[in-house]
């Protein structure tokens, strides 16, 4: 994930994004400029129509700009087809839910192998390297279980481990301790800072939970559609040191 | 990546398990129905070539009427007499026997038994000609044909129906209009197509027959066996140039009976054979278009039904065309399933089908294949557009989808 202090890997220029049209226009993003570059923990925001959610779904490359560019390690993604947004997100980035959205009645192994399957890894690397990560996110022990069969903590857990299992460049976490009780969030965002730390793994995340923002390095404050305030977060908060990854 | 799409369709199949089958049982029924109607009316053609070389390959039949109409047609032109059969006897060259035969129905009766059977009033040369031989007792005595004794030979069914394992040699048979001596018994040939017992008769003199049973001096049809070595085609012209001459049917004029040989029989029975299967298995494929129907359907439910589970894959990483191939396939393993289940089944009834119309067991491998290939057909047809549907969520809309 060195990609070079040069050029940012994602970096949005005057974006807005318009739904509808005429009298009707709704204006979510009203002209924005973020550059985040390789190795950094940004969380995004904001009150809801802030048009936070907008620019996370832009920067994952599942919606387009109405207007203004948006350049993914110097690519112009504005000029991208649904295929090449489709191998974008394949390649380079990784999604977190609030909902955690794993497949129903799917072994946790085959929800993290999922990502790796479209990559057309084959079929042993694969499993080898999904169990892998679930063993980094602390789910060695529960690699055949059901989404049904575990707890929102662990199944988001198992959700990061689908998310990182191809290698991302980002990881695009939206809300991902929404559902989650005080305790299993702060275990959350404390396997998401470790990533972030011991990986170089660049993460931005929506929260709207100051507590949870406080994980993050860089804290940007969405309102009506514009950046209110991009500041570096001076003392994020770290890891507790004994949280290991063995269990 | 083939082979992954196609386990994960498995899977998701068997997920739904109960629905799946549902869904598949409309290609089940066309397939299983094509592949009955299909085995049975192969068998039943083959029985039929079978019962009619058993005839014999140099046999000719000659009828009144022409062709081989309903009896009704026949009725208007006049019937033959024994003098015909004995002209064809002296006048036509090359024949090995000519036999009359009239035919009617009959209840026989002996002891506390009583069978209903056919009866044909014939000669010796009726065993000739069918290539019958007489498997107990004896056949008849020349004067028995000449003076019309009633004395009968019984076919193996009507034997084993009022003797069960004894001897009938002997022994005297009575029906509603006359009563008859057992001379002997013929040799079993076993069922006809149609599931015609031929062995359900009984033969006796044509004279007894005309005097006891049918009350006039009619010949209702003739056998003629051609001797080895002679053309039956140039028999039948014979017969055909001097029967016109016997029945004075004027030059020009339609012949007012019908010479056959069985190979027409033959050709002309299986064609309504093959009629029927046609017809049959046109209705049977009408109901795989409609299970075709059924799983598009089903397939669409299931796109709307999992739109968060597509917007999911999407959002990780799959491709429009992976998504596409993913369902594509799913409704294509689906109807592959439906066709492999419906061969199985339809080769099932066909066996038991066969067995109960006493014919023999003919799959077609050709339209068992087709039948596969069919499918498969029908699953990229019919799931192509459910799956591009999928293809072309929106990812956003499909992971806002509850």
């Amino acid at each position: 994930m060195s990609e070079g202090d040069a050029t940012p890997v994602i970096s949005l220029r005057s974006v807005t994004r318009v739904y509808g049209e005429g009298e009707a226009a709704v204006r979510a993003l009203r002209g924005i400029d973020l550059d985040i570059r390789a190795g950094e923990f940004v969380a995004i925001m904001g009150p809801s129509g802030s048009g936070k959610s907008t620019a996370m779904n832009i920067i994952g490359s599942l919606d387009t700009p109405s207007e203004g560019s948006y350049r993914f390690l110097g690519a112009d993604v504005g000029d991208f087809d649904r295929l090449q947004r489709a191998l974008l997100r394949r390649e380079y980035l990784g999604f977190v839910f609030q909902g955690f959205n794993l497949l129903a009645r799917t072994s946790a192994v085959d929800n993290v192998e999922l990502p790796l399957i479209y990559k057309g890894i084959g079929r042993a690397e694969r499993r080898e390297k999904a169990i892998r990560t679930l063993q980094r996110v602390g789910l060695g022990h529960r690699l055949d279980k059901d989404p049904s069969q575990l707890s929102g903590g662990e199944q988001q857990r198992v959700a990061i481990a689908r998310a990182i299992a191809s290698e991302p460049a980002v990881l695009l976490a939206d809300e991902p301790t929404g559902n989650l009780d005080t305790a299993r969030s702060i275990e959350i965002m404390e396997l998401i800072s470790q990533l972030n730390d011991e990986e170089g793994l660049t993460v931005i995340m929506v929260t709207h939970e100051p507590d949870m923002a406080e994980y993050a390095k860089r804290i940007v404050h969405f309102k009506d559609g514009l950046i209110e305030v991009d500041g570096l977060n001076g003392t994020p908060r770290k890891p507790a040191l004994e949280h290991a990854d063995v269990r | 990546m083939f082979a992954e799409t196609v386990r994960q369709a498995m899977q998701a199949i068997a997920r739904n398990a109960m629905r799946s089958f549902l869904t598949i049982l409309g290609v089940i029924i066309g397939v299983a129905a094509v592949i009955t109607m299909v085995t049975i009316g192969n068998g039943s053609s083959q029985q039929i070539e079978a019962d009619v070389s058993k005839l014999g390959t140099n046999l000719l039949i000659i009828r009144r009427g022409a062709g081989m109409g309903p009896p009704s047609a026949g009725r208007s032109a006049p019937s033959f007499t024994i003098k015909d059969v004995e002209a064809i006897k002296e006048q036509i060259g090359g024949v090995l026997a000519v036999a009359p035969a009239n035919t009617s129905s009959v209840t026989m009766i002996f002891g506390n038994e009583n069978h209903e059977t056919s009866i044909t009033g014939t000669d010796n040369e009726f065993l000739v000609a069918r290539d019958w031989n007489i498997a107990l007792g004896r056949e008849f005595f020349d004067n028995e044909v000449s003076g019309g004794k009633t004395v009968c030979i019984l076919g193996a069914t009507v034997r084993e129906e009022l003797f069960g394992a004894g001897d009938p040699v002997d022994e005297t048979l009575r029906s509603e209009k006359f009563s008859c001596r057992v001379v002997g018994v013929l040799e079993a040939k076993g069922a006809s197509s149609f599931g015609q017992d031929q062995d359900d008769t009984v033969l006796m003199p044509i004279k007894a027959f005309m005097r006891r049973i049918a009350g006039d001096q009619d010949v209702a049809s003739i056998y003629v066996a051609v001797q080895p070595g002679f053309s039956t085609d140039k028999a039948k012209s014979d017969i055909e140039a001097l029967l016109r001459e016997r029945r004075r049917v004027d030059p020009g004029e339609e012949d007012n009976f019908s010479v056959m040989d069985t190979k027409e029989i033959s050709s002309m029975l299986t064609s309504v054979t093959g009629v029927m299967t046609g017809l049959l298995s046109a209705v049977a494929g009408v109901s795989l278009l409609v299970g075709g129907i059924g799983i598009m359907n089903i397939m669409l439910v299931s796109v709307t039904e999992r739109t968060r589970e597509i917007g999911i894959r999407l959002a990780i990483g799959a491709t429009e065309g992976q998504v596409l191939m993913q369902f594509l396939v799913e409704a294509i393993v689906l109807s592959l399933f439906g066709g492999l289940i419906g061969i199985a089944l339809g080769l099932a009834l066909g066996y038991v089908g066969s067995n109960f119309m006493k014919v023999p067991f003919v799959p077609d491998w050709t339209i068992t294949f087709i039948a596969f290939v069919f499918s498969a057909f029908i699953g990229i047809v019919f799931g192509y557009f459910p799956a591009r549907r999928a293809a072309r969520l929106d990812p956003i809309e499909a992971l806002r989808h509850e």
